[in-house]
């Protein structure tokens, strides 16, 4: 089994709760062994990126610093926005320069360059689809249409995450048709929610939000899936807002795509936590059960016009 | 020996930084100078007779200039001691502007410099030999590698000059990028109606020989004398027997074959003829697609062909030609537009490039020269237009100007409204870069007569919106952002060097820049030459080019091939490399690295030698820095030069 160091991210240990649970309890099921990361620190995120990039990359490399003493083939975390500051900080350290001036902040230096990795990406590259789907041969989530929205910054900028296609990304599509359901072909993916502007100028987020949503809808989507906590946050909670700028009413639950991961593999419900989304996420459900009895009634008649065809030849 | 040495101060140039009359007064003590001077400007007439009068006042027998780069004037120089009676190769060159005055202030390290070079110029003098090329003959035959625009004219050109010109092309008609296009920017004058009669004169020209479906397989020999293999591919399709007459394609019951000509706007026939002005007029079958082919059965096409031309065993060949010079004009491609995931081109089916709308306008396309949408055959009635789609952006390694697509985007705005009146067309720029004759007039006609809405900006997503395309942009002008509904989108995709266009350099010998465009030999001064001698650039394959400056690098080089042409002998550059057969060992390590094929290995006495073919060699010296004997030496560049160079600065 392939261990990785893994960090949760503050949000893991708040207002994603779900999010995190999730996630550790279905790398558990597909086998990826997940290391805590000792003493973990803040990532070096938006107050202090947006202050000073030498300090935000040393809170950064002290998590990867720590990491190292961990054996670990990569550090991996579910968060999008960590993801985005410990990458930064290790394309920054590439100038040795930079990486003196980090170290002489750190007690325990960064000697050698651990990869860093979204969750999304270990289960998308080193489990992959082709394996989830075998272990899924019944496809569980058949018959529900997910709009699949990966968020501004799991995949930008290309040179700093090296990872899928930046524009139209495929990783989280390919793992949900993995499970059996219908990935619409989201055309926003990748576009901004209004992430932490919901502090400042909450009108910003329930107008591009609404847009998501508005999109989502449109294309016949049954829920969005996602992969951020703060994307999930904004159009989860949200929601009522997004509504009101958009001049209709909404009801898209909003998973984390580990939670379907999850829910596929027979994760028990109290570790995906859907309970804590805030629209009901059994919508979803309910409409992809009715489709499958639908499916299924569909093809018993068919089975049994076959069987009638039969005998009449008989 | 008596050596003359001229200090060229070249105005101000050297004479700002360097000391040339203290230059020219150490010289005098270098060994075997017997004369010195400095003069304002060596390459000028005064100049030039200056040097002239000093050989022949003072017997000469070898002049060293200290002046510019040997690039400018080396020849020129060569010229002027050759006029004086002495053997051209009797001069030798210090460089003390490029490398000395245009890179450092201080005069004085700088005169110091300057001396130096001038001394090693003058050693190196002392040990040249006077050199003399040999002549050979030259076979006064042509060939023009690509049947586009640019290829076209060179071959009628040089066949108006009374030479036998090969025209190789690669698919099944000549006429290339420009047969395809409905109108040409400025004049907006029906493409096919000013190529077709030049594509027919090629046919008909008496000097002219086509090898259509056909590509150059294998270059060998020099210039003047050229062995070329040509892969003629198999057209399924006896052309000698095939009329044009197209019943066979009536008939295919293959129909959704690539239809490539209309850059895969819909499908064709299998077998097919791409179209009506196609030069020659024959069908070709496409393997992949043709029943017959692929699956053994059908072959309706050679029960209907009237005159039983089709050969479905038939297999390609290989034919050899002579040729003296080669031009190449390969043309250039398309950016791949699905290289920007954002744009949707390749998902999204209402994303398509210039050239496929070139096919929705024209006539003989596709649609009969209707514009409908590729989706549902709709006839769009907002249309928008994206430049730069693969130009001038880094972040798809294409840095450079496609330099036409202003220009044709400006024209398919024009034609939109002409084909539907009450149609708006959007036209996303970055700048409007119109700089031919006519051409900025034509750009502000398509703002201004036709009411194209110019939006200075980059698009920044385009997606689906119920059954119209939502793109949105920024208007850098107005400081917001900008979404349009559109019914169809045209990216103005970037030109690209055309497939398979760096194999054909290397064939060719010629270099190629890092996106696969050919090098010229000087990119203002030899811009149809490269620095393989007979070897000649036109079109778009050396750079993005539009029909006019395509048309005029295609006479260019054929004016450059009959200047060639005009000589009956040619004469080799004698710098050449050469063999000393005593000290060759035979270990073959000179073939290996000779990057033009000119060494080869012969047997002497039983034991293997290499010999120089010196009507290949070009001087490069490869080989004598390979050879671990020393027995392989290159002429005006021998060990024993570079070291009596090394030893001046050394005890300078």
């Amino acid at each position: 089994m392939t261990k990785y160091a893994y960090y949760p991210g503050c949000s893991g240990l708040g207002t994603s709760q779900e999010y995190d649970s999730s996630t550790r309890a279905v790398c558990r099921a597909l086998g990826v062994e997940l290391v805590d990361i000792p003493d973990w620190s803040c990532c070096g995120s938006t107050p202090a990126h947006t202050v000073d990039h030498l300090l935000s990359s040393a809170l950064a490399a002290r998590n990867l610093a720590l990491a190292e003493n961990l054996d670990a083939t990569a550090l991996i975390t579910p968060c999008p926005s960590c993801l985005t500051n410990l990458k930064v900080a290790v394309h920054r350290m590439s100038d040795r320069e930079f990486r003196l001036q980090v170290n002489k902040l750190l007690d325990k230096p960064v000697d050698r360059s651990t990869p860093v990795k979204s969750v999304l990406q270990v289960l998308a590259e080193d489990v992959g689809p082709d394996a989830v789907a075998e272990m899924l041969p019944n496809k569980p989530l058949a018959g529900l249409k997910l709009a699949p929205y990966y968020g501004c910054i799991m995949n930008r900028p290309p040179e700093v995450m090296q990872f899928d296609d930046h524009e139209n990304p495929m990783a989280m599509d390919k793992l949900m048709a993995a499970l059996g359901a219908e990935v619409l072909p989201f055309p926003l993916k990748v576009e901004c929610c209004g992430a932490s502007y919901g502090v400042a100028r909450k009108d910003i987020v329930a107008k591009l939000s609404g847009k998501l949503l508005e999109a989502a809808e449109d294309l016949g989507a049954h829920a969005v899936v996602t992969a951020c906590p703060l994307c999930q946050m904004n159009l989860d909670l949200r929601q009522g807002q997004a509504g009101a700028s958009a001049g209709r009413k909404f009801q898209m639950p909003v998973f984390y795509y580990t939670q379907l991961l999850g829910l596929a593999l027979g994760v028990p419900q109290s570790k995906l936590g859907l309970s804590k989304l805030c629209v009901n996420p059994r919508l979803a459900l309910d409409a992809m059960h009715a489709a499958q009895a639908e499916q299924r009634e569909r093809e018993a008649k068919s089975e049994a016009d076959k069987q009638t065809l039969k005998a009449k030849a008989a | 020996m008596k050596i003359g040495v001229f200090i060229c101060h070249c105005g101000s140039n050297i004479g700002g930084t360097v000391d040339a009359a203290k230059v020219a007064e150490a010289a005098r003590a270098f060994p075997d100078v017997v004369f010195t001077s400095d003069t304002m400007y060596a390459c000028s007439e005064p100049g030039q007779d200056g040097i002239i009068q000093a050989i022949k006042d003072h017997q000469l027998d070898g002049v060293v200039v200290s002046s510019c780069t040997p690039r400018m004037h080396e020849p020129t120089f060569r010229r002027t001691v050759e006029r004086a009676g002495l053997n051209r190769f009797m001069f030798e060159m210090a460089n003390i502007r490029e490398h000395v005055s245009w890179i450092g202030k201080d005069k004085e390290a700088n005169t110091n410099k300057a001396v130096e070079l001038t001394g090693i110029a003058v050693e190196k003098l002392r040990q040249d030999q006077p050199l003399f090329a040999k002549q050979f003959d030259i076979n006064k035959r042509v060939m023009i590698i690509g049947g586009g625009v640019a290829g076209i004219q060179a071959a009628l050109d040089c066949a108006d000059g009374d030479r036998e010109v090969v025209l190789v092309e690669r698919e099944s008609t000549i006429g290339g990028k420009m047969a395809k296009l409905d109108k040409t920017f400025p004049t907006v004058d029906c493409s096919s109606c000013i190529l077709g009669p030049k594509m027919v004169d090629v046919a008909q020209h008496p000097k002219i020989q086509l090898y259509a479906m056909s590509e150059v397989e294998e270059i060998g020999g020099y210039v003047g004398n050229f062995e070329v293999k040509i892969k003629r591919k198999a057209p399924y399709v006896n052309w000698e027997l095939c009329t044009g007459c197209g019943l066979c394609m009536e008939k295919c019951p293959s129909k959704k074959s690539k239809d490539r000509f209309n850059e895969q706007v819909g499908t064709t026939t299998a077998i097919n003829i791409p179209f009506p002005q196609a030069i020659p007029k024959k069908a070709v079958i496409d393997p992949e697609f043709c029943i017959k082919l692929t699956k053994g059965k059908c072959g309706i096409c050679a029960k209907v062909c009237p005159t039983k031309a089709i050969v479905f065993d038939q297999q390609e060949e290989i034919v050899s030609e002579s040729v003296g010079a080669i031009v190449a004009a390969t043309g250039y491609d398309l950016f791949d537009i699905s290289k920007y995931g954002e744009y949707g081109g390749g998902r999204l089916p209402d994303v398509i490039t210039g050239m496929q709308y070139e096919r929705l306008l024209s006539a003989s396309g596709p649609t009969g020269g209707h514009v409908k949408r590729p989706s549902d055959g709709k006839e769009p009635k907002t249309i928008v237009f994206v430049q730069c789609v693969g130009s001038r952006d880094k972040s798809v390694d294409r840095p450079y100007c496609s330099g036409f697509c202003c220009m044709y985007t400006a024209k398919q705005a024009i034609l939109t409204k002409d084909h539907i009146p009450d149609s708006t067309s959007y036209v996303f720029y970055m700048d409007i870069r119109a700089p031919g004759k006519m051409y900025d007039e034509f750009t502000r006609r398509a703002m201004e007569e036709y009411g194209t809405q110019y939006v200075r900006g980059r698009v920044s997503m385009i997606y689906p919106k119920g059954d119209k395309l939502l793109v949105r942009g920024a208007d850098t002008l107005m400081g917001t952002q900008v979404e349009v509904e559109a019914d169809l989108v045209v990216l103005a995709a970037g030109a690209e060097a055309a497939v398979g266009a760096p194999h054909l350099a290397e064939k060719l010998r010629i270099s190629y820049d890092k996106y696969g465009f050919f090098m010229e030999s000087h990119p203002k001064l030899r811009p149809v030459e490269t620095n393989t001698a007979g070897v000649y650039l036109a079109g778009a394959c050396q750079g993005p080019k539009d029909i006019p400056a395509s048309v005029a690098q295609g006479s260019a080089a054929a004016a450059k091939v009959l200047a060639l042409f005009a000589k009956d002998k040619l004469e080799n550059d004698p710098m050449i490399s050469s063999v000393d057969i005593k000290r060759c060992v035979g270990c073959g390590k000179c073939v290996q690295v000779c990057p033009f094929g000119a060494i080869k290995e012969v047997d002497f006495r039983g034991e293997p030698k290499a010999e120089v073919i010196e009507t290949v060699c070009q001087g490069c010296g490869l080989c004598t820095a390979t050879c671990p004997q020393g027995a392989i030496q290159l002429s005006h560049f021998t060990d024993n030069q570079i070291l009596a160079e090394v030893n001046a600065l050394c005890q300078l």
